[in-house]
């Protein structure tokens, strides 16, 4: 070896060894404590808590009005329309995409660091959704993605290698994955989607090293099963029950919330007579074994499609002078619910938006059911639609302000009743429904008071809304529309102080973090990654 | 959970079409074949999702008539269950994502016996019509007829295929009565209102009569009776009124006997596009 040759292989191993890896090392500590670590974005809720609130008031009421874009990503596939939320550590963007693609980009340039798009076979089956992909998981250097063939794979943070792939269902039934997993200390948690094909549901424990299963939780119970006996006949075995959204976490207590969808068939019930449990309900779990702690129904007997999927928001208030731990939620059935998030005791909720299907909420939370809403030959309108007051978007909760954030929709639908019948892999709906289009329909975001839901403000969209919600220590709350505004509103009066029309149907959530110094928020609009920051 | 209504051609749709159509036609045949009561149940299922466009028993309104033994868009029992099921994105028709192969093959088999009827005439004179559309009517100034024309109101060179007998005569006396209503320039998939009469008034300066081009949460964009394009912000406005029930355009009523807009019917049944 020359002199210079030596020379230069020393300065260059010298490099290696000082150089910041340009890849996450996200340990489970450092996830538990995301909130505090408001530089990076680290979970699909940007925290445990599900909370969607950053820390950052570098952005905020007095300079919103400046923000302008820092650069764009084009994603590659453009069929369907993107909605995932970003993930950034140390330097790095993680994206998903339709079609279970995920990129790596540099936080600072958009430049891609590395892409992965596992094989999706042509006969690949997705009954009552598209083929999206909301999100990847994050824990140490891997990073976790849920396919939409029902497949959880591992990709190592550096390099988007497999680490490992294991197919967690039969995509032939009807399975699939559209969610961001959930990584807590050495597992990863995914929920399936299928609820249009007569799935049986489940959430699932995956060893994080391995993808050995650790647990899994039926959302329906088996036969002998306490809750069995809310099913007719063998109805449970087809019952639906998807976990279709990422839950939330609590450290202390040790436990898992988790959204249940709609029970199968969807709108005919006749064949699953009763309550149909656990869907349409709330579930708490122990995160080492996934035992049912507690459950909440929010919907007995669906026949609405009104999935309990929303992410849950968990929040420690003052509740009549006692300090309480609660999970909140904005219901798709149009009701507000603050639950105790250690029994699952009821605290107090409303209805947040237009519907006509009940009266009211009595002492339990339980809702009072108005006669003749159910879906018929000819077809029964009701509100909410189909879609809900509000559907997968995600909600957020401040609290510099104490106001828990929602993207409600105003439509009503004509439901029908059709006829069902199940055949593996095809769709088992039982009915439809014809939604009130046109300018009938509208949305706003809406800040509630989290004890009981009473509408604080609210701004209006022009129809109703996709996007999640983001809340900041800026005193700003950010959201998009179908319509391509991008915009920030006052947190406290809604008021909107900045909008940025993207050119792009917006149906993800919003992100914020920090790249050299500087505030940036981060949104999907169609199939780009938008970056802003103050000039 | 379907979100079916958020993108109108929707791969659900396209993936029940694909395990619908087969069996459909197939269950299409037994059911011409067996009639009656599979027959009855086609016609509810149509009632309840089709008739608001096409109207009972078919007979057009909103969507074409289907009393015509020839769809343009489904030669065949497969492209009809295939259609039924995808819906036509760039008209307006959704999927019938929700019904079972069995309940698509009961709706093409009455979609077909509807065929058979005999099939809608309009009872004017279209080249009489022609002629009071282009002179007298001056309907020009606001339509485009292949590629000529203005652009205040809807395009007409395929209006015979698109609407019914029924639709047409009512929006010749009422042109405000059942504004169309397409997929979104807002939105992909989305339905709003088109044409929409508006009137912008704003903080300062005078009142903006015209029709709604776009809008969203802060914007509002409005072509006027000049052709002029007026780009507003909502936060500027004093008032936004949106008159649903109202149109730019005139009624036929008090200027053409019932004969005259039956002319003009004729004439736009005619229109079934072509350059």
């Amino acid at each position: 070896m020359t002199r210079t040759a030596r020379t230069l292989a020393l300065a260059l191993s010298a490099t290696i060894a000082t150089a910041s890896p340009l890849a996450a090392q996200v340990s489970f500590s450092r996830l538990a404590a995301a909130e505090r670590d408001s530089a990076n974005w680290l979970t699909y809720s940007g925290s445990y808590s599900g909370q969607r609130f950053s820390r950052l008031s570098q952005v905020n009421r007095t300079n919103v009005a400046a923000l302008r874009p820092v650069w764009l990503h084009q994603l590659q596939n453009t069929q369907f329309m993107a909605e995932a939320t970003p993930l950034v550590a140390d330097g790095v963007m993680y994206v998903s995409e339709t079609m279970s693609a995920v990129t790596a980009l540099d936080v600072r340039t958009g430049r891609t660091l590395w892409r992965y798009a596992p094989t999706i076979p042509p006969t690949t089956k997705w009954i009552g959704f598209l083929p999206t992909s909301r999100g990847v998981a994050l824990l140490d250097s891997t990073v976790y993605l849920a396919t939409i063939n029902a497949h959880l794979i591992a990709l190592d943070a550096r390099s988007g290698t497999v680490r490992w792939d294991v197919e967690v269902a039969d995509n032939k039934l009807g399975y699939a994955f559209t969610l961001a997993p959930l990584a807590i200390k050495g597992k990863i948690l995914v929920g399936v989607s299928g609820g249009e094909a007569g799935i049986r549901g489940f959430i699932d424990a995956y060893d994080a090293t391995t993808g050995k299963l650790a647990w899994r939780f039926h959302t329906i119970p088996g036969s002998g099963e306490p809750g069995n006996e809310t099913w007719g006949g063998d109805s449970w075995k087809t019952g639906g029950g998807p976990t279709w959204l990422t839950g939330a976490f609590d450290p202390e207590l040790n436990t898992v919330y988790w959204g249940v969808g709609n029970p199968g068939p969807d709108w005919n019930g006749d064949s699953r007579p009763g309550d149909n449990l656990y869907t349409c309900s709330l579930v708490a779990l122990d995160a080492d074994t996934g035992k049912l702690k507690w459950f909440f129904q929010f919907t007995p007997h669906d026949t609405h499609d009104w999935d309990a999927n929303q992410i849950p928001v968990l929040v420690d208030a003052t509740v009549n002078g006692a300090k309480r731990k609660l999970v909140l939620t904005a219901n798709r059935n149009a009701f507000y619910y603050a639950l105790d998030r250690v029994t699952g005791e009821f605290i107090g909720g409303r209805d947040y938006a237009k519907q006509t299907w009940s009266t009211g909420l009595d002492a339990t939370g339980k809702a009072q059911v108005i006669p003749g809403k159910e879906p018929s030959d000819s077809g029964t309108l009701v509100w909410p639609s189909l879609q809900g007051a509000t559907n997968w978007n995600s909600p957020a909760y401040s609290p510099r302000t104490n106001l828990f954030y929602v993207n409600a929709r105003e439509m009503g639908s004509y439901y029908y009743k059709r006829e069902a019948e199940y055949e593996p892999g095809n769709p088992f709906m039982g009915g439809g429904e014809r939604a009130l289009e046109n300018d009938s329909a509208s949305g706003a975001v809406r800040a509630l008071e989290p004890l009981t839901g009473k509408m604080r403000w609210e701004f209006r969209h022009h129809s109703p809304p996709w996007a999640g919600l983001m809340a900041t220590a800026g005193g700003l709350v950010f959201s998009g529309s179908n319509e391509g505004n991008f915009f920030a509103l006052d947190a406290s009066t809604g008021k909107a102080l900045w909008q940025f029309q993207t050119g792009g149907f917006i149906r993800a959530a919003p992100i914020t973090y920090m790249v050299d110094g500087k505030q940036r928020v981060a949104i999907v609009s169609n199939n780009a990654v938008i970056v802003f920051a103050l000039p | 959970m379907p979100r079916t209504r958020a993108l109108r051609a929707t791969p659900l749709a396209l993936a029940c079409a694909l395990t619908l159509a087969g069996p459909a036609v197939a269950r299409a045949q037994q059911v011409a074949s067996a009639g009656g009561a599979a027959l009855a149940r086609g016609r509810t299922l149509f009632d309840a999702q089709c008739a608001r466009c096409h109207g009972i028993e078919g007979t057009g309104g909103v969507g074409p008539s289907l009393q015509r033994p020839l769809l343009g868009r489904a030669p065949n029992d497969t492209a009809l269950a295939t259609l039924i099921a995808n819906g036509i994105d760039d008209r307006g028709m959704p999927g019938a994502w929700q019904l079972s192969p069995n309940e698509v093959s009961m709706l093409v088999a009455y979609v077909r016996s509807l065929g058979n009827r005999p099939p809608e005439v309009a009872p004017g004179d279209a080249a009489r019509g022609e002629a009071l559309f282009r002179g007298r009517g001056g309907c020009l100034a606001c339509h485009v007829v292949r590629g000529t024309g203005g652009v205040i109101g809807p395009e007409l060179t395929n209006v015979g295929a698109a609407r019914g007998l029924a639709y047409l005569r009512r929006a010749l006396r009422d042109p405000g009565a059942e504004l169309p209503a397409g997929p979104g320039i807002s939105y992909a998939g989305s339905e709003h209102v088109r044409y929409l009469l508006v009137r912008a008034v704003p903080m300062s300066g005078p009142p903006i009569t015209g029709i709604r081009v776009n809008e969203d949460a802060f914007t509002i964009q409005v072509r006027d009776t000049g052709g002029a394009i007026h780009s507003l912000e909502k936060r500027r406005l004093r008032a936004l009124e949106k008159l649903f029930h109202a149109s730019l355009m005139p009624s036929a009523g008090p200027a053409c006997t019932n004969t005259e807009i039956d002319d003009i019917v004729s004439y736009l049944m005619t229109l079934r596009g072509g350059a």
